[in-house]
């Protein structure tokens, strides 16, 4: 699919970076002391400071990714808003009045607030760090994902960009500004995605053959054997290629044309009366030196030149009509529920000298689209096996413990003046946050529909979605998205910061810093975090945006929330017994990620049958890992501490 | 006033602990009952899911309502103090 540089596009691009970077340096010059630097004095508003929870929270992975997976995959993709949510009343509360009482600056001061340990604020300190830069490459992949299309550069171009202008930001003017850049962000995401919403609606669904650029894709059949289908007339002048070497066993079927040589690629399937059809499918092919042929034609680079159709239509709606008008907000979904939808797979074709990427059709009854259980990740809740029910509930609750346990969440707690101060904007944020979860519902269903999705590219699902509506939206969306991603990554890195001030150089380290100094050091540090998310971003380019944050929220619900929970309710909490459940809880998590099947297909390549852990999502086996080694240890270092 | 606020955090927790737990039982051990449609033709998946998001809100408004006041919350951090 060739993307267009839109000029409208990139003048709000442009517009919404520079009324961000303006934003800091005003706000920066007002900043001096690292208490506003850190916390901004702890003079937020509430309403801003829960506003800005959303901006903080709703990251390039709730926009992009959750659409996306809703797009291509239907219901599934919503479980991430459900447990995000969630996440969400861990947070307000169990968290959020104790963080507020117990920290001043980190995660780590609040963890650290009975026993005044170094042990304590370097292992809280390096989670913070891991967390943070976990969470940090979604948001950069995203970026570079945005800026493609959008500007026409390349992937690390837009990496490039969004943390050039993130250290800028953070460097500028510390949590002052992006509070402010962030309740900017977040009223813009909740404002606009409604407005998408109240469109898609207005618009209801419309049966078609193919996507918005009129491509109509042909259905052949049904036939009784397959001999027949070169007797139709679709499939005169062609001759079938051989399936051997990869394409042997695969349900595809190539016809190369006798004039052109165009070889078009087909999927064979039976339909629910047992006859068979061959649906046209879309290939994709990189051969080795370099040259990428789109459904059997050299790529294009113009418009009218061979590019890949954009897809997602509604092929059957109930009543046999043809198109619904304007629907509710309930009668979208039991409207869908009857439909049938044509939803896209893809299956890579490996041959000595090229690969080729198969997109193939899945009619699919509304009925499915709106259940759970249809994307690979979710598949597991429909097998008989317990072990791949575990990795659901697993997910499921690295989401409900991970929000309260991410470092950029709990400094929010505070840049507000009180305990009361920082409950009414968790609820704000709450009722923000969750209000926009409902709309991913309906915008990913939107986009399904919208005829214009990228095969290729699940993550640009609702920025398309908003140019089948009309060039304006896009160019708003767009902006909106990327301005998402400048907001997150600058609270990422601000928390990653102040890790580095606090935890680690002035309390683990035992350096001396006057306040000048630590808001250099942080700074420096601010620098340094970017340049590695640049990095990371470019390096893990191919994954799955919200996939990547289920990551981190395993990671940090693994590490942080154990000590967390248990230092604010058990009194028999120790300094050792909180060391040891952050290191655990870190590394057990990493490393079961490391080991799973889901990292050895998508980064090492490897068949996802030597994979070393039973099942990908490691919280549901490290978050009571966590909790346990806690209480063991304190266990054994209770009666010593009490003695001494 | 800090336990106070404790214990209606815990309760509400409990509660929306139970809810969410429900669901996610209910999709990893029986996830055809997901398929129904008890009301206006929506299936119960978008039903339940669309009401863990208000139950969370309807909650948390809850929290706050029931919460001590924040001069309290400041009487409290000096009692802490002394």
């Amino acid at each position: 699919m060739i993307y267009e540089p839109s000029a409208v596009a990139v003048a709000f691009f442009f517009v919404f970076v520079a009324i961000t970077l303006g934003l800091s340096f005003y706000l920066g010059s007002k900043a001096k002391s690292s208490q506003g630097y850190f916390t901004a004095h702890g003079q937020i508003p509430w309403f801003v400071n829960g506003i800005a929870f959303a901006g903080d929270y709703l990251s390039a992975a709730s926009f992009l990714g959750i659409c996306g997976m809703i797009a291509f995959y239907g219901y599934d993709g919503f479980l991430y808003s459900i447990g995000y949510l969630a996440g969400w009343i861990v947070a307000l509360f169990v968290i959020a009045e104790p963080m507020k009482r117990l920290g001043k600056f980190t995660f780590a001061d609040a963890l650290d607030a009975r026993f005044q340990s170094r042990g304590i604020k370097l292992a809280a300190g390096i989670s913070t760090l891991a967390v943070s830069v976990f969470y940090l490459i979604p948001q950069m992949v995203g970026a570079g994902v945005l800026v493609q299309p959008l500007l026409g550069f390349p992937h690390w171009v837009g990496v490039v960009v969004v943390g050039v202008t993130v250290i800028l930001i953070v460097v500028s003017a510390g949590m002052v500004s992006t509070t402010w850049v962030q309740f900017l962000k977040g009223s813009l995401l909740v404002i606009f995605s409604a407005i998408l919403t109240w469109m898609i609606l207005n618009r209801g669904f419309s049966i078609a053959e193919g996507g918005n650029d009129g491509y109509a894709f042909q259905t052949l059949g049904p036939v009784s054997s397959e001999q027949e289908f070169s007797e139709l007339p679709a499939l005169a002048g062609t001759t079938p290629v051989p399936a051997d070497g990869a394409w042997a066993d695969t349900p595809f079927r190539r016809f190369r044309n006798d004039k052109t040589g165009i070889v078009s690629v087909w999927s064979l399937a039976q339909d629910q009366d047992g006859g068979l059809v061959l649906r046209e499918a879309q290939s994709l092919t990189e051969m080795d030196d370099g040259t990428i042929l789109v459904n059997g034609e050299i790529k294009g680079t113009k418009k009218g030149e061979a590019e890949l159709h954009p897809v997602g239509n509604v092929t059957k709606l109930p009543g046999g009509e043809s198109h619904t008008g304007r629907l509710g907000l309930l009668s979208f979904f039991s409207t869908l529920q009857e439909s049938e939808v044509v939803l896209w797979g893809n299956q890579k074709i490996a041959e000595p000298d090229s690969t080729t990427t198969v997109y193939f059709q899945k009619p699919t009854p509304g009925s499915k689209v709106l259940r759970p259980g249809e994307h690979p990740t979710f598949s597991g809740i429909r097998s008989t096996e317990m072990l791949d029910k575990l990795n659901f509930l697993s997910l499921m609750l690295a989401l409900f413990c991970g929000t309260a346990s991410l470092p950029h969440i709990l400094i929010r707690y505070y840049t507000v003046k009180d305990g009361a101060a920082a409950r009414k904007s968790t609820i704000v944020g709450i009722g923000s946050i969750g209000f926009f979860y409902v709309l991913t519902l309906y915008m990913g269903l939107g986009a399904m529909t919208s005829g214009s999705m990228d095969v290729t590219n699940s993550n640009m699902a609702a920025p398309l979605l908003a140019r089948s509506m009309n060039e304006w939206l896009f160019a708003a969306i767009s902006a909106i998205a990327f301005t998402t991603v400048l907001g997150t990554v600058s609270g990422l890195i601000l928390a990653s910061a102040g890790a580095v001030t606090h935890d680690l150089v002035t309390h683990a380290f035992g350096v001396e810093l006057n306040d000048h100094e630590k808001v250099r050091v942080a700074k420096i540090a601010s620098v340094v975090v970017g340049a590695v998310a640049i990095v990371l971003g470019i390096l893990f380019k191919e994954l799955n945006v919200s996939y990547l944050v289920g990551w981190a929220f395993s990671v940090a619900a693994s590490a942080n929330l154990p000590a967390l929970v248990m230092l604010l309710f058990w009194k028999g909490t120790t300094r050792q017994g909180i060391i040891a459940a952050v290191v655990v809880g870190m590394t057990s998590s990493l490393a079961w990620i490391l080991l799973s099947a889901d990292t050895f297909t998508k980064v090492y390549n490897l068949p996802a049958a030597d994979a070393l852990v039973p099942f990908s999502q490691p919280g549901i086996v490290t978050i009571p890992l966590g909790f346990l080694t806690l209480v063991v240890v304190s266990l054994m270092t209770g009666a010593k501490t009490a003695e001494s | 006033m800090r336990r106070y606020n404790a214990r209606i955090g815990m309760v509400l927790f409990g509660v929306y602990l139970l809810l969410y737990g429900g669901f996610v039982f209910l999709n990893a051990f029986a996830p055809e009952t997901m398929e129904l449609t008890p009301l206006a033709g929506v299936n119960l998946a978008i039903l339940y899911g669309f009401g863990l998001i208000i139950a969370a809100l309807v909650l948390a408004l809850i929290y706050g309502w029931l919460c001590k006041p924040q001069d309290q919350d400041a009487a409290d951090a000096e009692e802490v103090e002394k």
